[in-house]
């Protein structure tokens, strides 16, 4: 198990290197002035093209750059943006926000994944099991961006029952419904796994010699089909997690949540790319770290791997 | 095995009443009354019958097997019994009486009653029927718990212990907290042996319960299973495709057919003196039963006009391979070694001698039978004559030519004279080409003629192995495995080859069918004049192939020479091990 | 058969004929593709998938056959947010310009970056899922590093970094390649897997028994028969490139104001979510049910390639 760790964590480490450098690659080694690039649509301010040369060390032969710019990365040093805040306090101040929004609809995600895909697993052909499936397959389909506005008309303008956007407010309760529309824009995958997961332990053959040993459904449901099937699901929602905090933007944007996302999204709007550059790079990170996490976390749920 | 179920028990008092009840019954009187059973499944085709009207009891304390090849129903049955078919199966008709009480239209809530408490369950495949996220210890506890064994939780550990240490597991304490994957294939079939007994039921049913396992293993997990059921007077009934080991087990056997029973009766009768025609057939094409005929005296009468093998041909063949023998080898293996390294937990690695300084020669026209248990080394060694793997050291010569050193294109001329044929029929022709593709596929490789003489050979390949040529069109999914087998032999004849290497190559198909694939094989040897290495780990077979045998056991071959000095005096200890394996072969066979 | 002792049964001997291994072939050839097919086509989900697919690619292909009303050109903000009238079903954007004629427009630009996705993706992670998984070793760690590092960058993040400094090279190509550049890193995945599975069947040893090449075993047996998830999962992949464009132009990073997407549609008619919604609703609607399609059409195929689904249903 601790060699299954170390050897997951050295192999991130190419992968971490690689991600940053590829995002700087991007924007540095695009063909023109990067730094016209950096200022998209706008006319570059002499002034703020040169601290940007100097942010980005632009005079350095470009391995140098990036490696100049990784030590400021890990040194905390994130530059500023636009608006001349220290990007480490924007971090500090919008983190907790898009964590706590992530958190929820994760914890959504996963309930529906979990009840619905077990109930269509154990009525496979059934009338809820094709139900399910249409209403998942619509969800899925709907890009998130046309979901947020219906909830927001329906739930917010029409019926009133959440406040439109949610602003300084970040409250659990202010934020749940963002959170339920990620949640239902994305729990088809796990439904999905968990349902023929379910279909598949239901049929194994150590749920049989179950049932032989004289054990009863309400018991073998649990125990031997349940646990069993959670495992996919549970990495497939941790998996989400990672996936979620990077695409907060459209969420965070529509709903005027504070998190790191609308920040992004501001930025992309506005197109302030070293900023835009900045976040992604931030966000990757922590997705490549949710994504060693999850590994982890398998190894743990999955008593084969656990003990070699 | 001091532990008699009754002191387990005095452990316990509130369980001691229904361990004394399956001491006290009548033993006159059937324990299980099965009376035409009916089964269907439905599949995307409509119903399908699986049983036909099954009628047998099973007394108190007896042993009853059912024989069958796959489809027969004879797991149906099993399954049947205590109501525990696929969700597609349903009992269609009929009656299982089980002390009186009809379990085929039994309540939900009765039959978890008699599920492992009255009647216990050994499954087929070790390796699936344990749940691999909960420990051993979890899921012998849940069997002890579900069937009121005990209540409160150190008494249901003390009896999860006992469970496995009847069940031969020496270290059960230890063994408790660990994961099937932990377990071997043996140590794991204990374990559902120990489930299938730990309510000291009243009848067990094994299906197939050592298929799955190593002969030698096989026999020691047997001769425990018999000696608990014969300690407790448990009814056994067992399941198997293989007529010796039923025989050898069972005071009566039932042989099932296409959902039907077609005998039954007093196990050495049927096999002395079988009366139906099915029967007859499937004695005759049993392996260990054939070996016995050829060391024997009783070529002269060779049964029925469609016996399963031509003895005499074979015995003929022996004679020609013993008179070559002088002749030069084909295939000459000369200290052969191949090491892996295997990866351990904490980054290092482990050298693994999977095949250790092997030598054999294979004269021309003849079968050397390679012969070893799971993980002895003779698939590696197969791959490495076939050029698949390259040895770490040694010599491979074929015709003079060191495959060992050979360059690629060496290596390519070589594979003309030389073609497998692997063990899963399944598995062994790519499902999205036609049959004719298939075979046809080492001609184009190799650049063999032109499109109208490649089809002509096509179909002069697939009359020999006895296909109708409109088969070249059809993909493989339409055929059975025997014949796909077939088409898999037509692919390695189509280069005209003068060596066939068989890795397991009828290993996977019903008795039947072997015996008809080894006579084509036997065939095709004498016809073709084809030199074969038949790698198996089933000796009953080799009796009726090999020329010469060469045992392998840990990468090493252990002992070799002709099959009669084998098979009549054995050297090493293992070999006689194996040979004693060997399910039925100290039974009297009739002569159909 | 009711005493302990039990008697000799033997089935009356007419019912048995012991026929072994007769080879039994039905009339219709059957095959994967075949009896994907067979299943495909008695399903009434598969031709209304199939219909909604084309459709949107006769709209892409020839716009005028659907409407004649010009999409830009004719706008008057005298009709601004003006309901359905004759001859504009779906009444008007703030802009006073025909919904309807803008739907049918804007399904060309959804459809060409979907299907060159699909064609970049393919492209990329084909071969790289194909020959790190059939050659393993070396090769395997390194384009298995190589596609961990695009898999581990979020190829909607990616996008919008690639598109925001492209500022002005905005185009469907720049598009295509900011998603598929990325897209492909998961396909490559999926098809490694899936060939080291299919690596290990017997057939593949077979095929170099008779001494067919590494390379030439890999394109003829081990990829035809590892297709069934790149099929779906290609399928499933244009469905989300036509969202991820959408969600790009809504961002302003997708493609400039002047070209018709569904996704600046919908972008733009945010600011009149309330007066009218109609703006918002058509080509949101259009995105779904075309989204909804490939999706659909790629859980069908999935079933009908894989026998394990099929019994799943």
């Amino acid at each position: 198990m601790l060699t299954y760790i170390l050897r997951r964590v050295l192999q991130a480490i190419p992968v971490f290197f690689g991600t940053t450098f590829l995002i700087y690659f991007m924007v540095f080694a695009m063909p023109g002035d990067p730094i016209a690039g950096l200022f998209g649509d706008k006319t570059p301010n002499p002034a703020v093209a040169d601290a940007l040369r100097a942010q980005f060390n632009l005079d350095q032969p470009f391995i140098m750059q990036y490696l100049l710019y990784m030590k400021d990365f890990f040194t905390g040093n994130l530059g500023v943006t636009f608006s001349g805040q220290q990007v480490s306090d924007v971090l500090a101040r919008a983190f907790p926000v898009t964590l706590k929004l992530v958190l929820m609809a994760v914890v959504l995600e996963f309930i529906l994944s979990v009840v619905i895909g077990l109930i269509s697993g154990l009525r496979k052909g059934k009338f809820f099991d094709n139900i399910s499936l249409v209403v998942a397959l619509v969800l899925s389909s709907v890009p998130v961006f046309v979901a947020m506005f219906v909830a927001q008309y329906f739930v917010g303008i029409k019926w009133g029952l959440a406040p439109v956007t949610v602003g300084a407010d970040t409250t659990w309760g202010a934020m749940f419904l963002p959170a339920a529309v990620i949640a239902l824009t994305v729990y088809v995958t796990g439904m999905r796994l968990m349902r023929g997961s379910v279909i598949e332990s239901r049929q194994a053959d150590y749920v049989r010699t179950a049932y032989a040993k004289g054990l009863t459904h309400k018991r073998i449901v649990p125990v031997h089909i349940a646990r069993n099937s959670l495992i996919p699901v549970i990495t497939n929602t941790a998996a989400s997690f990672g996936a979620l905090i990077a695409g907060t933007t459209v969420t965070e944007g529509i709903f005027n949540i504070p998190g790191i996302g609308q920040v992004l999204y501001q930025a992309i709007t506005q197109s302030e790319v070293p900023t835009v550059v900045t976040f992604v790079t931030i966000l990757t990170v922590i997705y490549v770290i949710v994504n060693i996490l999850v590994d982890l976390l398998y190894a743990v749920l999955d008593p084969r791997i656990r003990y070699v | 095995m001091s532990d008699s179920p009754v002191t387990a028990v005095d452990l316990n008092q509130d369980t001691d009443v229904l361990v004394h009840d399956s001491h006290n019954v009548d033993p006159n009187k059937p324990l299980v009354e099965i009376r035409d059973l009916a089964i269907g499944f439905t599949t995307q085709g409509g119903v399908v019958e699986a049983l036909k009207g099954v009628s047998f009891d099973i007394f108190p304390g007896e042993t009853v097997a059912i024989v069958g090849e796959s489809g027969s129903g004879k797991s149906t049955t099993a399954h049947g019994i205590i109501n525990l078919l696929p969700e597609n199966g349903k009992i269609t008709g009929g009656s299982v009486k089980f002390e009186g009480k009809d379990l085929a239209h039994a309540k939900k809530s009765e039959l978890y009653k008699v599920r492992g408490r009255d009647i216990g369950f050994v499954p087929q495949d070790p390796m699936s029927n344990l749940n691999p996220v909960w420990s051993v210890g979890f899921q012998v506890r849940e069997a002890v718990k579900a069937n009121g064994l005990a209540t409160n939780k150190k008494d249901v550990n003390a009896r999860a212990i006992e469970v496995l240490k009847e069940a031969g597991l020496a270290d059960a304490e230890r063994r408790m907290a660990q994961y099937p994957h932990q377990f071997s294939g043996g140590m794991r079939q204990r374990v559902l042996i120990g489930i299938g007994l730990a309510a000291n039921p009243k009848l067990l049913i094994a299906d197939e319960p050592t298929s799955a396992l190593d002969v030698t293993v096989q026999r020691v997990i047997l001769d425990h299973l018999e000696a608990l059921t014969r300690e407790r007077n448990t009814a056994l009934l067992l399941i198997t495709h293989d007529l010796g080991l039923a025989a050898e087990r069972a005071t009566k056997l039932i042989v099932m057919y296409q959902g039907k029973i077609v005998e039954a009766g007093p196990s050495l009768k049927i096999l002395q003196d079988p009366q139906h025609p099915y029967t007859k057939r499937l004695i005759a094409s049993a392996p260990s039963l054939a070996s016995q005929r050829i060391s024997g005296t009783h070529v002269d009468h060779v049964g029925g006009e469609e016996a399963g093998i031509d003895v005499a041909d074979l015995a003929a063949k022996h004679e020609r391979a013993k008179a070559n023998q002088a002749a030069t080898p084909v295939v000459e293996v000369k200290d052969l070694t191949k090491i892996y390294s295997i990866r351990k937990g904490n980054f290092k690695s482990e050298p693994l001698r999977a095949v250790d300084n092997i030598s054999f020669k294979i004269p021309k026209g003849s079968t050397l039978a390679l012969v070893g248990e799971s993980g002895s080394g003779k698939t590696t060694a197969a791959k490495m004559v076939l050029g698949l793997e390259k040895p770490t050291s040694g010599d491979i010569f074929l015709d003079g030519t060191n495959l060992a050193g050979a360059s690629r294109s060496e290596l390519f001329k070589v594979r003309r004279k030389m073609q497998p044929v692997f063990q899963d029929p399944y598995g062994s022709l790519d499902p999205q080409r036609s049959i004719g593709a298939i075979i046809g596929e080492p001609l184009k490789v190799h650049k063999v003629g032109d499109n109208a003489s490649r089809d002509a050979r096509i179909k002069e390949l697939l009359d020999q192995v006895s296909l109708p040529t409109a088969v070249a069109k059809r993909y493989p999914n339409e055929l059975s495995g025997g014949q796909r087998q077939r088409v898999a032999i037509a692919r390695a004849l189509a280069l005209k080859p003068e060596i066939v290497v068989l890795d397991e190559a009828v290993s996977a198909l019903d008795v039947l069918v072997q015996a008809q694939i080894l006579q084509l094989l036997a065939d095709l040897q004498s016809d073709l004049d084809l030199t074969y290495l038949f790698i198996t780990h089933d000796l009953a077979v080799v009796r009726v192939v090999a020329d010469e045998i060469a045992v392998m056991e840990q990468g090493k071959i252990v002992e070799s020479g002709t099959a009669d000095e084998i098979f009549s005096n054995a050297q090493t200890e293992y070999t006689q091990k194996l040979l004693e394996a060997i399910p039925g072969a100290g039974i009297e066979w009739g002569d159909v | 058969m009711s005493n302990r002792s039990s008697e000799h049964y033997v089935a009356p001997i007419e019912d048995a004929n012991v026929e072994v291994d007769a080879l039994k072939l039905k009339e219709r050839k059957s095959n994967l593709w075949l009896d994907a097919w067979r299943d495909l086509r008695r399903r009434p989900l598969f031709y209304a998938a199939v219909a909604m697919v084309l459709l949107v690619t006769v709209m892409a292909l020839w716009p005028t056959l659907f409407t004649d009303v010009p999409p830009n050109s004719d706008c008057s903000l005298s009709n601004s947010n003006g309901g359905a009238v004759a001859g504009h079903p779906m009444g008007f954007t703030r802009q006073g310009c025909d919904i309807y004629a803008r739907v049918v427009w804007g399904a060309r630009t959804s459809l060409a970056v979907g299907v060159l996705v699909v064609a970049i993706t393919a492209v990329i992670g084909i071969p790289m899922g194909a020959i790190a998984g059939f050659f393993g070793g070396k090769i395997d760690s390194f384009l298995s590093r190589i596609g961990d590092i695009f898999f581990s960058i979020p190829y909607f993040l990616a996008a919008v970094v690639v598109m925001s400094v492209l500022s002005d090279l905005r185009s469907v190509w720049t598009i295509a390649l900011a998603i598929g550049g990325f897209a492909w890193a998961s396909l490559a995945r999926i098809l490694r897997a899936e060939i080291l599975q299919v690596k290990n069947s017997d057939y593949i040893m077979a095929s170099e028994a008779v001494g067919r090449g590494r390379m030439s075993t890999l394109m003829r047996h081990a990829l035809p028969n590892s297709l069934t998830p790149v099929i779906v999962t290609l399928t499933i992949a244009l469905g989300a490139a036509i969202v991820a464009e959408a969600t790009l132009s809504f961002l302003g990073v997708g493609l400039g104001d002047t070209v018709m997407s569904w996704g600046n549609d919908i972008s733009k008619a945010q600011t009149s979510i309330r007066t009218a919604p109609m703006s918002l609703v058509w080509p949101s609607l259009a995105l779904t049910l075309t989204v909804l399609a490939f999706i659909v059409l790629g859980e069908l195929i999935r079933d009908a390639l894989d026998p394990k689904a099929r019994a799943r249903r």
